[in-house]
């Protein structure tokens, strides 16, 4: 156990896993960097320093870095993982999937069920998605609901550096494609993380508050700022239970809808834009199954329905932010009262 | 050489160190956290910019990088605005939205900035379109990098220009490094202009650090285009001074690009090319370009000043500019 950044637990789950299994592979652009200077590798480690240190232990034929052709590396990756290796490929920011969605969702997600069961295909995409850097328009965005829609997609989206090196394994060892979320703005969030090598499993929802008065689901980025809202709230006797679903495809539907039952209150929270979101989806999904326990309108915390601005005056007006959660809270709580 | 006059000469030296005094005060205004974001510098490359815009007017189209700033100026736009811009401000060229990457000004035939590497290509084949349909006279030209030369809607892009003999130039600006990796190791061919024939256009290697060498080569693909003669594919080979980006990681100096290969490009400074056959031919004196640099320095601190003291936006820009006829928000 020791103290490790949300990037170095990525980092460590990726080189214990290529130590443990020669098929797993990295690439992706600038994954190590420094091709051209003789002489010079792993200048750069992937745009935030993720795979930094693995070119030189595992070698440039295990650490690719790629042109900048989403399309055909992507493409590869899941052909290489339907015959035989376990990529681990980077699209550096998920504003990119414009440019490869293809080799996405109609490729590696449909191979194992199109063909009847006869393809297995263990990629894993890892993406940077969120807002908060000041990155405009085109770098910003939370798109996991649209891979969250597709059938045959897995979508992690760790909350912390614990949870991202225990799915991370997880990913890897997975049978399916996986695309792994990371939060651009949390790389250098810090906390203890085992040394050792060990898993999350996918569907698994964590509870990282409980609490009696109201359900919090909050996702990726999100379930931080509802932790410190419950922690706030419980001063003032509000008991928020939190939940983490870890996952959002497999979604741990059990998790939420036993809370709900519990609290009779709905609060979710999710940064990526409104409609069809996963605030959305677990709206719809409390309220067609557990209507009755209801004691509140559900309240979905999340950004305008606009792209993500570049000044920082409107990009925070724009990030759902923990007093806007507390006021969702406070509002189910104080419903009808 | 094409006879040139003294004003267009002149200009394009002006061009060139207003890109430069910029890209410089954006770099010291980014020291200080003034910035937000990241930014990329143009500085090293003006002669690609300047010597391809100076052939166009306000009906030509250009397609920019996320390494936009050059090719804004070059094209017209106000120094003003994109500073604003740069800092998020009100009044700036998008309002504060877009930010470094996204500057646009579709009036002056400035098509955008853009965060999305290999973005360009197709829109210009768009404009050339619209430009062909509306019988504008207008031509289209998306300036890529190397890496982007290799994207697959940049190929697409070059195929359906050259079957529909679109007005459109195909300008890669090759800077030998897509961040952190040289061409020579993502391009299968020696040069990315040599890829021109599998389109059935011509190729054309440039010397990038030469303004009137970028400027003669497109004066003949401007030129095809306008006489429907279809696209042409120019390779500037040019170089980056400054490091890939401000603001999103750090590589050092010598990790990726030898201290030699640096120094000599440096060496090779395009604006320093431009003064001295400027002085040597006769054309303006050291103290002409000199003052010339004067005022370009004092537009670009002008700029700053105008951007530092512009309002922020406000929470109802959040909204606007979201639909031709407004929606209104739940
Ligand atoms: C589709 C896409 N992939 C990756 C990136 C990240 N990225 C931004 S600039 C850049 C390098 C581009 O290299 P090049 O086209 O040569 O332009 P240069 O930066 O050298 O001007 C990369 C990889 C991006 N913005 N868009
Ligand atoms: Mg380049």
């Amino acid at each position: 156990m020791s103290k490790k950044s949300y990037r170095q637990a990525i980092n460590e789950a990726l080189a214990q896993e290529m130590r443990r299994d020669p098929t797993v592979i990295v690439m992706g652009e600038d994954n190590s960097g420094g091709m051209g200077a003789p002489g010079e590798d792993d200048a750069w480690g992937g745009v935030l320093g993720v795979t930094k240190g693995l070119m030189p232990e595992f070698g440039r034929e295990r650490v690719l870095d790629t042109p900048i052709t989403e399309s055909a590396f992507i493409g590869a990756a899941a052909g290489a993982a339907a015959t035989g290796l376990r990529p681990v490929a980077e699209l550096m920011f998920v504003d990119f999937m414009g440019v490869c969605f293809d080799q996405i969702y109609n490729q590696a997600g449909k191979f194992r069920y199109m063909f009847g069961g006869n393809a297995v295909t263990p990629l894993v995409i890892r993406t940077m998605y969120g807002a908060g850097f000041r990155a405009a328009s085109q770098h910003s965005q939370c798109l996991y609901p649209i891979f969250t829609h597709v059938p045959g997609l897995k979508v992690v989206i760790p909350s912390s550096p614990y949870e991202a090196k225990g799915l991370m394994i997880q990913s890897i060892r997975d049978d399916d494609p996986v695309i792994f979320f990371e939060h651009k703005v949390m790389y250098d969030d810090e906390e203890e993380v085992p040394d050792e090598p060990y898993t999350i499993p996918f569907g698994e929802a964590n509870l990282t508050r409980e609490g009696g008065d109201v359900t919090v689901v909050a996702i990726g980025r999100m379930v931080q700022f509802a932790n410190q809202v419950a922690d706030k709230l419980e001063k003032d006797g509000i008991g928020c239970t939190v939940i983490d679903p870890r996952t959002t495809s497999p979604l741990d539907t059990d998790s939420i809808l036993e809370s709900v039952e519990e609290t009779g209150r709905l609060v979710v929270v999710d940064e990526a834009s409104p409609r069809c979101n996963m605030a959305t989806d677990i709206s719809a999904l409390v309220s067609q199954e557990a209507f009755g326990a209801l004691k509140a309108p559900i309240r979905m915390v999340t950004p305008p329905h606009t792209p993500v601005p570049f000044a920082p005056e409107l990009e925070d007006l724009y990030i759902p932010n923990p007093d806007k959660i507390e006021a969702a809270v406070r509002e189910v709580v104080g419903y009808g009262a | 050489m094409l006879q040139l006059s003294r004003d267009t000469l002149l200009d394009a030296y002006t061009r060139m160190r207003t890109i430069r005094d910029f890209e410089d005060r954006v770099h010291t205004e980014f020291a200080t956290g003034a910035i937000p974001g990241f930014v990329h510098l143009y500085a090293g490359e003006e002669a690609s910019a300047v010597g391809v815009c100076l052939n166009l007017n306000d009906a030509d189209y250009i397609a920019s990088t996320h390494r936009g700033h050059g090719h804004c100026i070059a094209k017209g736009c106000d120094v003003g605005g994109m500073m604003k811009e740069i800092y998020g401000r009100r009044g700036g060229l998008c309002g504060g939205k877009g930010g470094s990457m996204h500057i646009a000004d579709l009036a002056k035939g400035m098509m955008g900035a853009n965060g999305i590497v290999g973005g360009g290509p197709p829109l210009v084949c768009g404009a050339g379109l619209a430009a062909k349909r509306l019988g504008t006279g207008g031509v289209a030209i998306a300036f890529f990098g190397d890496g982007a030369s290799n994207q697959g809607a940049v190929h697409e892009s070059m195929n359906l220009a050259s079957i529909w003999d679109l007005p459109v130039i195909f300008l890669c600006e090759n800077n030998q490094f897509a961040v952190t990796t040289s061409y020579s190791t993502t391009v299968a061919v020696e040069h990315v202009s040599d890829r021109a024939p599998a389109y059935n256009m011509p190729g054309v290697l440039v010397d990038g650090q030469d303004a009137i060498a970028m400027y003669e080569a497109t004066v003949e693909a401007v030129r095809r285009a306008r006489a429907g003669e279809g696209p042409t594919l120019i390779e500037g080979l040019t170089y980056r001074f400054e490091e890939h980006s401000l603001g999103l990681g750090r590589v050092r100096r010598g990790e990726y690009r030898t201290e030699e290969d640096i120094d000599r490009w440096r060496k090779r400074d395009p604006i320093v090319i431009h003064e001295e056959r400027l002085i040597s031919q006769g054309i303006a004196t050291r103290e002409e370009c000199d003052a010339v640099n004067a005022e370009t320095q004092e537009e670009v601190e002008r700029a700053v000043e105008f951007a530092r003291n512009s309002p922020f936006p406000e929470e109802s820009d959040l909204f606007e500019d979201m639909w031709a006829n407004p929606i209104p928000q739940p």
